[in-house]
């Protein structure tokens, strides 16, 4: 079960995750990482027919790397505040380590394929390496 | 027609979110368009100067320089993201 939203309303991680369990009796292992808006107002702007287009994609390819059973991406857009939850991944497995790691690919993959750009009261944020490198470290030849 | 999109700083300095254009002949590729759209107005100039701070994505999927760009593409211009 793959649920995707990109909104400005804010998202209950709770209610999330029962979602992706509610009914079943296979799954073992759910990993939830929330994002949340740190030090500084941040408004977030995106590509949406991209953004859809890229969050299917690093889904997909999740989906096809570790054995998932749920995932769930949402991720906020607009103006923001400092606290604010700003993305979260859920993610479900059978088993712990498919669950940890999926959830970390799927963060360090959006941080660096999903067109999202955020701007505070200094200006647009710059892209940091230390993000590409994260990514990096799930390439394959 | 080419769609053309600008986000984030890209569209502040063009001063525009987009445009539909018409490529010339000499225009096939990504890093062809670039060096085209520069010439376009200072503020194009401005905005696609530093082509290492530049991404491009052609039909929403990310490019490089030599990917192919033709009519009835949608080709967007951005900083490299920074979400999540």
């Amino acid at each position: 079960m793959l649920r995707i939203r990109v909104q400005h309303e804010a998202f209950d991680s709770g209610a999330e995750t029962a979602a992706l369990t509610a009914g079943r009796t296979d799954i073992g292992a759910v990993v939830t990482f929330t994002g949340l808006v740190r030090d500084h107002a941040l408004h977030l702007e995106h590509y949406p027919a991209m953004t859809l287009a890229q969050l299917d994609k690093i889904a997909a390819t999740a989906q096809t790397r570790w054995p998932l059973l749920g995932v769930t991406i949402i991720h906020r857009t607009g103006d923001l505040l400092p606290a604010d939850p700003i993305v979260l991944v859920a993610v479900a497995a059978a088993h712990r380590a498919a669950a940890f790691e999926a959830a970390a690919f799927l963060m360090d993959w959006l941080k660096t394929q999903a067109p999202f750009w955020k701007r505070d009261a200094q200006g647009w944020v710059a892209a940091r390496a230390e993000d590409d490198a994260a990514a990096d470290r799930w390439k394959r030849d | 027609m080419t769609k053309l999109l600008y986000f984030a700083w890209v569209r502040e300095r063009i001063g525009s979110d987009g445009e539909d254009i018409s490529l010339p002949p000499s225009v096939a590729t990504v890093s062809e368009l670039l060096d085209w759209l520069s010439t376009r107005s200072p503020a194009h100039a401005t905005a696609l100067a530093e082509r290492s701070r530049l991404r491009v994505a052609v039909n929403q999927d990310f490019a490089d320089d030599y990917t192919p760009v033709g009519a009835n593409d949608e080709i967007a211009i951005f900083p490299p993201v920074t979400g999540g």
